[in-house]
Formats: structure tokens, sequence, C-alpha cells
């Protein structure tokens, strides 16, 4: 028999796919029908439980035609390697012509070998369209697709990890291996509208579509991973534009991390414009006068320590003073006496600054934090190191002052101060004996902090008196020299 | 305890006794704090200061699977986002901290030493165990460790190898693992990473060495380059190894990648562009980073408190993609800056540098070389190579390339079909104004 004998010429053909994903099938058919050469517009092709084709109406004879034999030296079927590839993907879209439109384009490639590659042709962009919608929904579940755990309760090695998932396209079967590969050891289903999936460390096994109420509600796990989610995110950059691009709202549903997404977006602004507020230094401009200075800090509220119940201490001394003087912060006694350095550490800097031969009336004396920060225990206060940052705040003020008077030596007494004149902290040990030269000519002197002595006893507390000592008779050298 | 002499007002036991009592009260209070501290706070502190690391890149290493083994994961040379944040940054990789306890005081970083930000530490098994809970639900492809500096440098090292040690060893993991080595550890410890690791990573951190100097003043070039010299011949050695023998050990597969932080020095882009292109030949990196400087909360006051303009980073990956696709070298990326060193913003700077270079332009798409089409504004790699593949079939009118292409306005005036000259449009003088993009709306908090 040949095929000639076999086709009945003008015949109408209908293929009913067994699975809407059945490559293989559609193949194996449309290779036997163009080998009895049946035009594309002869052939239906109806996936299971799509709606019946477009002859349907005239009558049920046609769609039980049985399919044409070929003959057995019929010329065979041509597809080069780019059409296998993009329409084994086209085959997986919802696109209910998908199967009309690949014989189409295959009874097309036997006359036009190169058709593939023009890429103008509509019916080759249409099925690189659907290839890429495939693709692109293919790498979706890999990245979507969220497992729910179901512990049990003998054996941990019986866990069920479960997944809800609701692809575009007829995908799931596809992508069986990707899960395989990478849980080849975890026993996991995944459930979707469109069929599932269940492994057992062993085999894959299928059923039919499930429901989302068949999955599990929720996981605890989920809570890190919301947690994570919102840390990881830098509201400092708000792009929400370019993360609906990639993550489209249709999968939101399915996303635990999704339902954070207005909630951050809402927040992102706002808690921009509060870093910034925070860091900020938002004085107006520079007091030109220590006055002005002596009032400014006076409402100072721009650290947590400007809200203690404390009074500001403004520096004092000669308005032209060629020594600068600059301590921590006031302490107690330094608070109520309104003036820097008259509690004991203040005594101690008074009998040094004495034996050094430093005039300490002729040094303007002050702080490199204006407030005194303390924990109230009782009746104490008790005193406690500024922080950086406050310092930092503070350090605007303290520059204030230096512009005004523009001593040429200044002597930071503890890294607090030292900070306050540097932006940046200093070790004590290493920067102490010899100037730092600043950026105004003037030169910076950095030693420890008399309370510190005060700390120590026995050895250390001598020791490190004499190179206090030695640090301060260095400084009045250096004072002379620059008088002279 | 200086404050408290003098004040006469508690005789000095039971001002010795009040001290003790305060002390191991604080103490202690602080103590179980530390101990109460949950998984789920510890994740937000260390995923927050972890974000200031760009890079979540799961792509490019060996191809693995499950299959055989005991464990999980597999990968196969395509990244996959699992997430995307609001920023509009894919979340690949369960980005972490191992603690921000840090002694090295870098100003641009919000986990300096001075920085007054909460802290927190995980144990080794915590990261790991966190990350196979995660990957076992399909989150992410796997772990991105970095660390502040606790104790010392190898110590720290020490602690990142182990958990990628228990990731790898005790639940058999075939996932992504990226740790960033610390410059300064034991040669030996970053060997290790590399050995457990897919990628390894050693941040320059900043353009210019006086920046580093100034901003990082516990940190040294010489040491973070040499650094990353090692990890270099490290990994080709283990390539070359590889070749002669099936079983020796694979080397940081995924190769090896920085970052550099725009905006918080002085460097221009000629400068950071230089940089980058310095660090791809001499180092051979898989990539370089950007991060323009984010205002982080408790800044340090020698920073810039403005952020730079987030298309700065933009236009400067461009520039590194002109490098890396586009065949362009680091010094005609920098012909495209202006007179101060910097790319133009409101332009991108293929289209800059083709601006000022108008005497390369109009080309002939029909006839012109593929690194020369490379060169049009406006013409990606996808589209050249289509053009290349149409023009083997038939001669290109400008409609077909406007097939090809995404803009056809954008691309007209650089090129000739046989049925379009731009004659006089390639030198007109506002040909800058006609291809910008129209301005927007300036957002509300831009620098």
């Amino acid at each position: 028999m040949t095929a000639m004998q076999n086709v009945k010429l003008g015949a109408y053909y209908s293929v009913h796919l067994p699975e809407p994903d059945d490559f293989d099938f559609w193949r194996d058919r449309a290779r036997q029908l163009i080998q009895c050469d049946v035009p594309p517009d002869r052939v239906s092709w109806i996936e299971p439980g799509g709606t019946s084709d477009l002859f349907a109406q005239d009558g049920p004879s046609r769609s039980k035609q049985r399919l044409p034999v070929p003959d057995v030296d019929a010329r065979p079927v041509r597809a080069n390697r780019r059409f296998l590839s993009v329409a084994k993907n086209a085959a997986l879209h919802s696109d209910a012509e998908r199967f009309a439109l690949l014989y189409r384009l295959l009874w097309r490639l036997q006359a036009n070998p190169k058709l593939m590659e023009d890429k103008s042709d509509l019916d080759v962009r249409r099925v690189e369209e659907l290839d890429k919608n495939v693709r692109r929904d293919s790498h979706k579940m890999h990245a979507f697709v969220r497992f729910r755990l179901v512990e049990s309760d003998e054996d941990e090695a019986q866990d069920h990890y479960i997944a809800w998932f609701e692809p575009e396209h007829h995908i799931v079967r596809a992508n069986a291996g990707f899960f395989i590969r990478r849980f080849a050891n975890m026993k996991w289903s995944i459930l979707t509208p469109k069929g599932c999936l269940h492994w057992d460390t062993k085999a894959l096994s299928e059923s039919p579509p499930a429901e989302r109420s068949d999955a599990p509600s929720g996981d605890p796990t989920e809570d890190l991973w919301r947690k994570y989610y919102a840390s990881t995110f830098n509201p400092a950059r708000l792009k929400v534009g370019a993360m609906v691009k990639e993550m489209p709202k249709k999968y939101w549903a399915n996303l635990p991390e999704a339902s954070l997404i207005p909630e951050l977006v809402a927040g992102a602004q706002k808690r921009e414009s509060q870093m910034v507020s925070d860091g900020a230094r938002d004085f107006e401009e520079r007091p030109d006068t220590l006055a002005a200075i002596a009032t400014g800090i006076h409402h100072c509220r721009k650290c947590p320590i400007g809200q203690l119940d404390n009074h500001a201490v403004m520096g004092e001394g000669p308005h032209d003073a060629t020594l600068m003087i600059v301590g921590e912060q006031p302490g107690d006694q330094e608070d109520q006496a309104g003036r820097p350095f008259v509690g004991p550490a203040g005594q101690l800097l008074d009998r040094h600054l004495e034996a050094a031969g430093i005039d300490r009336t002729a040094a303007y004396v002050t702080n490199a934090v204006k407030h005194f920060k303390f924990v109230q225990r009782g009746k104490l206060r008790l005193h406690q190191s500024p922080t950086a940052k406050e310092i930092d705040t503070c350090r605007w003020w303290l520059e204030s002052e230096r512009a005004i008077v523009q001593p040429k030596l200044i002597l930071a007494l503890g890294a607090s101060a030292a900070r306050g004149m540097l932006g940046k902290t200093v070790s004590i040990s290493k920067a102490r004996g010899a100037p730092l030269p600043l950026e105004d000519g003037s030169e910076l002197w950095i030693t420890a902090h008399p309370s510190y002595l005060l700390r120590l006893d026995g050895d250390a507390a001598v020791q490190q008196a004499r190179l206090f000592a030695a640090d301060l008779a260095a400084v009045k050298k250096r004072l002379e020299e620059l008088a002279a | 305890m200086a404050h408290l002499r003098g004040t006469g007002e508690l005789v000095p036991t039971e001002i010795i006794f009040f001290a003790m009592a305060v002390a191991t009260a604080v103490k202690r209070t602080y103590k179980e704090h530390m101990g109460q501290i949950s998984t789920i706070e510890k994740l937000a502190i260390l995923a927050d200061a972890a974000k200031y690391d760009a890079s979540c890149a799961s792509s490019g290493t060996a191809k693995r699977n499950s299959k055989g083994g005991k464990g999980i994961g597999s990968t196969e040379g395509m990244g996959i986002c699992h997430a995307y944040a609001p920023d509009g940054r894919c979340i690949s990789l369960l980005k972490v901290l191992l603690t921000n306890h840090c002694v090295f005081d870098c100003h641009y970083c919000v986990n300096r030493k001075s920085s007054n930000v909460r802290r927190a530490r995980f144990s080794p098994q915590e990261v790991a165990d966190l990350t196979i809970a995660f990957y076992r639900r399909n989150y992410i492809e796997g772990l991105f460790l970095s660390s502040g500096i606790i104790k010392s440098s190898n110590f720290t090292m020490e602690q990142m190898v182990e958990v990628a040690r228990i990731l790898r060893d005790e639940y058999d993991f075939r996932g992504y693992i990226h740790l960033k080595t610390i410059p300064e550890a034991d040669p030996e410890l970053v060997y290790q990473a590399g050995l457990y690791a897919d990628r390894v990573s050693i941040n320059v951190e900043l353009p210019t060495d006086s920046g580093l100097t100034r901003l990082a003043p516990d940190k040294s070039a010489r040491q973070i380059e040499g650094a990353m010299a090692k990890t270099k011949s490290d990994i080709v050695e283990a390539k070359d190894a590889k070749k002669r023998f099936r079983h020796a050990p694979k080397f940081a597969p995924g190769g090896q990648s920085t970052q550099m932080i725009v905006g918080a020095d002085g460097a221009n882009d000629a400068d950071i562009v230089g940089k980058a292109s310095r660090l791809y030949d001499g180092f051979r990196l898989r990539r370089v980073y950007y991060s323009a400087f984010s205002p982080i909360s408790d800044a340090s006051a020698v920073l810039p408190l403005k952020r730079p303009p987030l298309i700065r980073e933009h236009r400067l990956y461009q520039s590194d993609w002109l490098m890396r696709f586009y065949g362009y070298t680091s010094s005609e990326v920098m012909q495209a800056t202006g007179d101060d060193g910097m790319l133009p913003l409101d332009i991108d700077p293929k289209l800059a540098w083709a601006l000022k270079f108008r005497d390369t332009f109009p080309l002939d798409v029909n006839r012109a070389p593929r690194e020369q089409l490379l060169r049009v504004p406006g013409l990606g790699v996808t589209a050249v190579n289509r053009i290349i593949a149409a023009r083997r079939h038939h001669t290109l009118r400008l409609d077909d390339v406007a097939r090809l292409t995404q803009s056809i306005a954008k691309v007209r005036p650089f090129i000739c079909t046989t049925d379009w000259r731009p004659s006089l449009l390639t030198d007109r003088a506002d040909l800058r104004r006609l291809l910008a993009p129209k301005q927007e709306q300036l957002e509300l908090f831009a620098a």
C-alpha cells in the first residue's frame, strides 16, 4: 500500500495528545503526517481537556479519522537543531495553538531549511517567543518553588518537604530533573494545578492536579527567611520597578517573603531620611564668638547627652591663648560648677601643669564633649564615657572654639579628646610624645587623661605619672620655642 | 571611678561595695543579654551588616549535583535569583557576617570598632544549620559568608573555614559557597577556604592607596594585593593540576572577585576604571563590584554625608561591561570621561565615547567588522550578533536594523545602510541633547 493510497485527499485529521506536554508524541505524529504530505490546514491538534477544534462542529467522523501511514521509502522529515531546541520548549506553552504552529513551521522547514534564521518571519518570531516564555517560567519555577517542612515523628529521614507552585505553562514534568539533582536525598513533593511531582529519594512519581489547600500552610523557618529578606534589603536604594520586573506579582501569592514588600517600600523613604538626619550635623552657621558658642551649647540637643539633666560647660581662658587644653567631658563637679577641670582630675592636672611650669590661666581649657554623661545610681551620678558618635557630633563646637581662639598648640588629654580633634580614634601610647601637624598650621600633642592617672595604683601609677609629666615638659619646651 | 572620689557623701567602704554591686549587676545583665539573643535577632543584625557587599552571584562554578551523595545541593552553571528585594537586587545567597564585632576601624564601614551598632555573633554550626534549613526549602543557592575581625585575622579566618567545612564535610553540601577571605590571615587558611569555596573574594575597598590609608587605617594595599596574587596563582595551579590528575582538588572553581566603594574618597571615575582594569589584568578577577557609598547610620565624621548619585555606580558598571564584553581598553573608557575624570551621568559611557570620536562614524552595518559594530551606541552584543547573522542572507535596510535593535533612533546617527546615510546628523552640535534620555522627575532624596 502506498502513501498516496492511504491518504485521503482533502481529508481533515485530528490528533489527540495524551498529555499537554507530550512533545515526543507530537513529533512522531507530525513526522508521519508530513511524510504523507498532509498540509497544516488539514490537521488539528487537541490537548487533553482542550476545547474541541475548529472542525468539530462538522461531526465526530473527521476527528476519528485514522492517521495515514507513510511509505517505507518516504522522504525523511528534516528539522534542524535550532528548531528542535526551540520546539521542545514551545510545546510546553499554555497557548492552545502551539502544536499547530509547530506543525506549520516544520512543514515550511521542509521547503526552506534556513527558515529558522529569518527572524522577521512571523511564525519564527512566535515560536521563539513561546520558547522564551517557557524558559522564563521554568527558571522562575527553579527560583520560586518554596518547600514547607512536614516533620516526621519517628525519623528525620522521613521528613517531607512540600511545595505549592502555580506555573503558567506545562513545565512541571520537564523540570523534575532539576529538583531531583538538587534535592536527591530529600523526600519532596511539588503540587501544582497542572499536576504533581513526588520524589521519595529513589524514584519520581506523578499524581493528578492538586489544590492550594492540599499543601501545608506554613513553616516556622519562614519567619527566619522573612527576617533575612527584610534585613538584607537596603532602604537607601529603592528600585521597585527592577524588583517587579524580575519577580512579577503573579508569583507573590506563593512567596512567604512577598507579604513584607508593601511595608518595606513604604518604610524605605522614611528610613533613609532618618539615616541621613541621624548622622547629619545640621547646625546652620558657625558661631563667631565664644559667647555665641556658650549659648549654642546650652541649647544643643544633637546627641543623647544633651537630653540628660545636666548643664553645658563652656571652655575658659584667654580668647587669644597660644595653648589650648582639651579634656574629655565635664564631670559631676564641673557640671555643678559650670567650669572645666575643677574636680579631682582637674586638681591633678593643675599640680602637673604647675610642676611643668605651664600657666593654666594663660591657656584656653575646654572639653571635647560639652555636657556631662552619666548614669544615676541613687544619689550618685556615675561618669560614662561618651561614644565615638557623640564625640563626633560635639566636634563641631570644639572646631568652632578652635576657629576663634586659634591656638598654636593644642594639648589633647585622653583618647576622647584626641578623637574630638582628629575625628578618628588613635592609640595614646602610640601618639604621645610627638606633635601631629594640623591643617591650619597648629600642632596637636596627645597625652593621657589625668583621670586615668587617678585610677592607677602602685608601679603603674608612678610610671604613668612620669610619662604624663614628660609629655607636659615637652609641651612646655615647645611653647617656649613657639614664643621665641 | 575618678568621678567617685572626693564626693564625700558616702564612706569609702560603702562606695566600693556599691560600685561592685553595680559592676556585677551590669556584667550579668550583659552576659544574660548576649546569651538570650536569639537566632532570628542575630540573623537580623548580621544580615543587615552584610548588605553593603554588592555581590550575590552564584554563577560560573563547576557543575555538581547531589545524586549519589548523602547530602544536598547542585550548581548548574547559571545562577538563580530566588527572590528580589525592593532595592531591585537579586537574593541568591544567604549573605551574612559571622560576626559584626570588629577590631578594625575603617571609617566607611558600619561595623567599625568605634561604631555604635548592635553586635552579634554566630557560631559556625549556627551558620551551617541556617544555610541548610534555607537551602532545603529552596530559598537560596548557597552561602556568602564574610566577617568582622574578632580576636585576630587568623582566628576569624579559621571560624569561617570551619563553617565551610561543616557544610561540605558534615552535610555533604554541594551548593554554592562564597567566602570573603581576610588578607591579613595566614595564607594556608586562605588556601583552605579556596578548597571548600566556589568563589573567594578580597575587597580592595577603595580605589586609591591614599584613600585606603586614610579611611581604613588598619588595612594595607600591599597586603590586599599580595593575597589576591596568591589566590590567583593557587587557582591557576589547581586548574593546571586538574588537567593532569583527575583527582586533583578543585580550588575556587568560581574564581575570585573584589569590591570597591565608590564615593567615599576623592577618587574619580578614571581612577576607578584604571584600578579595575589593573585588577582584571593582574589578578584575573571574575568580577569587580562597585558599591556606591550609602549613608550608614552612625557614620564617621571624615566621610561625606551625601551619598554619590546611584547612577554613578551604574555608569561604572556600564564601563565595566565595555571592557569585558565590548573590547574597549581601560584607556579608551577613560577617554569617555570629562575634564574632571568623571563619566557623564546623563548619558552612558559608550555614547559619550562615540560623541567624542565622531570621526569613527557612521559605520556601514553591511560591512563593518564585529568589533567596530560593538562601538555603535544602542547596539548591544545580541543586536550585533543578529545583524551579522542577518547580513549573510541579504543586505540590510534601515527597517531591517530597526527590527533587530531596541531603538533605531539611538542607532541611526552612527550607521549607514543601503537606504540610509546620516549625512549631517553625526556632526550636529546638539546630538548629545537629542540622544540623552529625557529628564525624569528628580528623586526626592537623590544626592
